[in-house]
């Protein structure tokens, strides 16, 4: 039954990646994408792997997917891409390199791993001694993200700090909104480069930068 | 942790989610039986305006339009508060065994996201203008 | 697993935290957070600008306070682990927390004047500087490889932004994105071999590391090798080392000056921080395999960083291929592998801090309007007309290429020096060649602002009166790089004090 999940899954995961490559509509690549990081998902809990399942859920086909239909939709799906590759080695390269990946992947499935973790499933993770002997899965994570790692999870808080500054900071509209005007109001649209003599740069002419992905 | 595999072994793994699986059959069930009902139940009139895709009111013009730059912040603040999520869920789960030093470690976690949110907040980047 | 505290019974409590090791990065995180609260709730600009740089200051005069405690701890009492080990505070990390930690300083000046001329955003500048201050101090105390990886990215994301802060200018905006692209590549070629190193070692401690490959012999090696390599791509990548140089000269062109002060400055110390503890800590007995890499990034980037500057015409580029050559000398005290090596490497790091925001602290206050005209002949007749201010930048260019008198060129004698005495006679003779290469171009420097411009008479009244805060920077560091120069003891002490890992 397991196995028969397995295949099950692994076609979907493969036919999402195929549709991913061969869709027309970037649109429709991304949805594809969803089909096969949630294929993916489902390998994860075959592994006993629920905390990565659920972060390939909520990180992965939620956020990640979101933020690549919002460039999209930035962009403008309406303009026919060309299909030809403007640099001729791309394809052959990104094959390539795909082997080198595959061939990768299938040298390290077979390796030992001082870690004590094999990759087949129903190989335990080593260690969980004493107090939590019996935890799941998810609470040892939790107990090595929060005691062992501590500090660099307390880092991670002032990076998404920064990621909320750094995102505003580029990704806002003008620069920065008068100051003193009430919120309600609407900014008084600039009239143009040619008003804008005493007043600071006129910076709403400049293209709008793409902004700062934060993961 | 060895015996945990030894006594669950395969059979529990379908255990464990059963209820995931009777969850998702339920679910499928239920739209089935909401839609087919509504179907019996409606009026067939078919007019061509109907099947237009309802856009805010807006005609959606052939294709897709290009959006306004300015969804593109809410996009990356909704990926870093996920993100927030994902670190949220392991503590809530695991909370019994990380004890008061958990409790202060993710309230200051949580602070600092909502300085960042209030930060946000202040420069009126979630107001529509 | 590194050794949480686990308590007989079911209940499970909190590693040992040891608040004055994290000190600093708290003085430097809680002033960045205190800014951005106060943009939040002000908003109101006036005196926004002045409160921010009042608390980013008072947040690093803090942090300096702090480091000098934990300087006479450490030196007293030994190496003070903390956090489950994941912060390992020596003295090693406290000199080069100092040298951040200067950096920071002087660019925070810097920035105060040219944020107010250029009319950016100063709260949000102050914010992230600060923040990636924190970043590069975590970094220098950093025992673990997920904290390295965390400090990096801390250290970075805001330089990403910083470098696009000037909107209006489309050179910032491309540093930005390329600094981020290519960034995040690095970034993320350094979790890979952060992902192996695990897998090998079955820790991401750095001691926990070098503590496994002192009890177990590999039976294969390649997955360590490779991570090792990946981590070396990655660290590479942050101090500019060639080949991972391409993005540092339309970086440090397009950024902000005072962005480009501090990121040849500060991020150049963090990056060799963890270098050098990378290397050191975890992997001493791998000495073998990871001195000929460090050979290959320093013969490269001596050569490239020398060579590539001839040609260029640009000061700010001119000086962003310097970077990369002075890279290549202090990987050469990697290289060597010695105490006395590691001691020129951090000497170096130090007084470099100095000359390198020195020469751009000229820059920000030398040319016209904007921030984009830098090219040599922008600055042909700078110390006719302005004979302090051009007189200073000679100075520094100077000192950057090692004339005697100068920090600069005790530092370069230093890794000339710790070669020789290692039998790396190849190594000094292309640092030696690179030295005078690179020498050329600097003359060029200095030669054309001595010269006179010919052509139409320059606007005097156009020129940037140097304001206080600036005047300040250029004070200390023409003295420090003085005092570097002809004084060379104290400062030597100082660095053989944290050369001990």
């Amino acid at each position: 039954m397991t196995t028969v999940l397995f295949f099950v899954f692994a076609a979907a995961a493969l036919g999402g990646a195929l549709g991913v490559v061969l869709s027309r509509n970037p649109v429709h690549s991304a949805l594809w994408l969803v089909q096969t990081l949630l294929s993916v998902a489902v390998f994860f809990l075959l592994q006993d792997a629920e905390l990565v399942a659920a972060v390939q859920v909520i990180v992965y086909a939620g956020a990640i997917v979101v933020l690549f239909i919002f460039v999209i939709m930035l962009l403008g799906v309406d303009r026919h891409e060309s299909l030809e590759d403007p640099v001729k080695v791309q394809r052959p390269a990104a094959i390539a390199l795909g082997a080198l990946v595959l061939a990768e992947i299938v040298f390290l499935a077979g390796h030992e791993w001082a870690t004590g973790a094999r990759t087949a499933r129903g190989a335990p993770i080593e260690g969980g001694t004493g107090a939590f002997a019996d935890y799941n899965n998810i609470e040892r994570v939790a107990h090595v993200m929060f005691i062992d790692y501590m500090w660099a999870f307390q880092i991670t808080a002032g990076l998404l700090v920064v990621a909320v500054v750094g995102a505003i900071v580029l990704a806002r509209r003008s620069g920065e909104r008068p100051e003193g005007q009430e919120p309600g109001t609407p900014a008084p649209e600039r009239a143009g480069p040619e008003s804008g003599s005493g007043q600071r740069p006129d910076d709403a002419a400049v293209e709008e930068p793409v902004g700062e992905g934060a993961t | 942790m060895l015996q945990r595999a030894e006594i669950l072994g395969v059979r529990d793994f379908y255990r464990d989610y059963f209820a995931v699986a009777v969850l998702i059959g339920a679910a499928l069930l239920m739209v089935g039986a909401m839609l087919g009902a509504g179907r019996l139940i409606r009026p067939v009139r078919p007019q061509a305006e109907k099947y237009v895709t309802y856009e805010a009111g807006s005609d959606p013009v052939a294709g897709w339009g290009q959006s306004n730059a300015r969804y593109y912040i809410y996009a990356l603040l909704f990926l870093i508060f996920d993100v927030e999520a994902v670190f949220i869920f392991p503590w809530a789960v695991g909370l019994e065994g990380l004890g008061t030093f958990g409790v202060v470690e993710m309230t200051v976690f949580i602070v600092l996201l909502a300085l960042g949110l209030v930060y946000a907040w202040r420069k009126g980047v979630l107001r529509w203008a | 697993m590194i050794g949480g505290g686990i308590d007989t019974g079911t209940r499970i409590v909190g590693p040992d935290v040891d608040f004055l090791a994290i000190g600093p990065v708290l003085a430097l995180a809680v002033a960045a957070l205190v800014v951005i609260l106060v943009r939040a709730i002000l908003r109101k600009r006036g005196p926004v600008n002045q409160i921010s740089l009042g608390v980013g200051l008072a947040g690093v005069a803090a942090a300096g306070v702090l480091l000098g405690i934990q300087w006479n701890e450490v030196r007293d009492d030994g190496t003070i682990t903390t956090i489950a080990g994941a912060v390992r505070l020596d003295t090693f990390g406290v000199f080069l927390g100092v040298v951040v930690l200067a950096a920071t300083a002087m660019s925070l000046f810097l920035a105060a004047s040219y944020l107010e001329r250029e009319e950016l955003e100063a709260p949000e500048y102050y914010a992230l500087m600060l923040l990636s201050a924190a970043g590069m101090l975590t970094m220098t105390t950093a025992n673990d490889l997920i904290v390295v990886f965390v400090a990096l990215e801390l250290l970075s994301i805001p330089l990403y932004v910083l470098a696009a802060f000037d909107r209006r200018r489309l050179s910032s905006q491309e540093s930005g994105i390329k600094y981020f692209v290519l960034g995040a590549f690095s970034s993320a070629v350094f979790l890979y071999g952060i992902a192996l190193t695990y897998g090998a070692t079955g820790t991401t401690s750095l001691t926990g590391i070098a503590d496994f490959l002192s009890a177990n012999t590999l039976f294969e090696q390649g997955t360590l090798l490779a991570g090792l390599a990946l981590l070396l791509v990655g660290l590479g990548f942050k101090v500019a080392a060639v080949p991972f140089h391409m993005w540092t000269p339309d970086v440090y062109q397009g950024a902000p000056t005072p962005v480009t002060a501090f990121m040849s400055s500060a991020t150049k110390a963090a990056g060799f921080a963890a270098l050098l503890r990378l290397l050191g800590v975890a992997f001493p007995l791998y000495r073998t395999d990871w001195r000929p890499a460090i050979l290959g990034l320093a013969v490269l980037s001596l050569a490239v960083g020398s060579i590539a500057a001839v040609i260029q015409t640009d000061v700010k580029r001119i000086l962003a291929y310097s970077s990369i050559a002075h890279a290549g000398y202090i990987l050469i005290g990697l290289q060597v592998d010695t105490a006395r090596g590691r001691q020129a490497s951090l000497f170096y790091l130090l007084v470099y801090a100095f000359m390198t925001v020195g020469a751009f602290a000229v820059i920000t206050v030398a040319t016209r309007k904007g921030d984009d005209k830098h090219s040599l002949d922008d600055y042909r007749g700078l110390a006719l007309r302005r004979p302090v201010v051009g007189g200073l930048l000679g100075f520094f260019v100077l000192a950057q290429a090692g004339v005697p008198l100068t920090g600069g060129f005790v530092v370069k004698l230093e890794i000339f020096s710790s070669a020789v005495d290692a039998g790396e006679y190849g190594l000094a003779i292309v640092g030696v060649l690179a030295a005078v290469v690179a020498a050329f171009i600097y003359l060029r420097i200095a030669v054309a602002l001595f010269t006179s411009p010919g052509g139409e008479a320059a606007d005097a009244s156009e020129d940037r009166p140097v304001d206080r805060w600036t005047a300040a920077v250029l004070a200390v560091t023409t003295a420090a790089v003085l005092f570097a120069g002809i004084l060379p003891g104290a400062w030597l002490t100082f660095a053989k004090d944290a050369t001990f890992l």
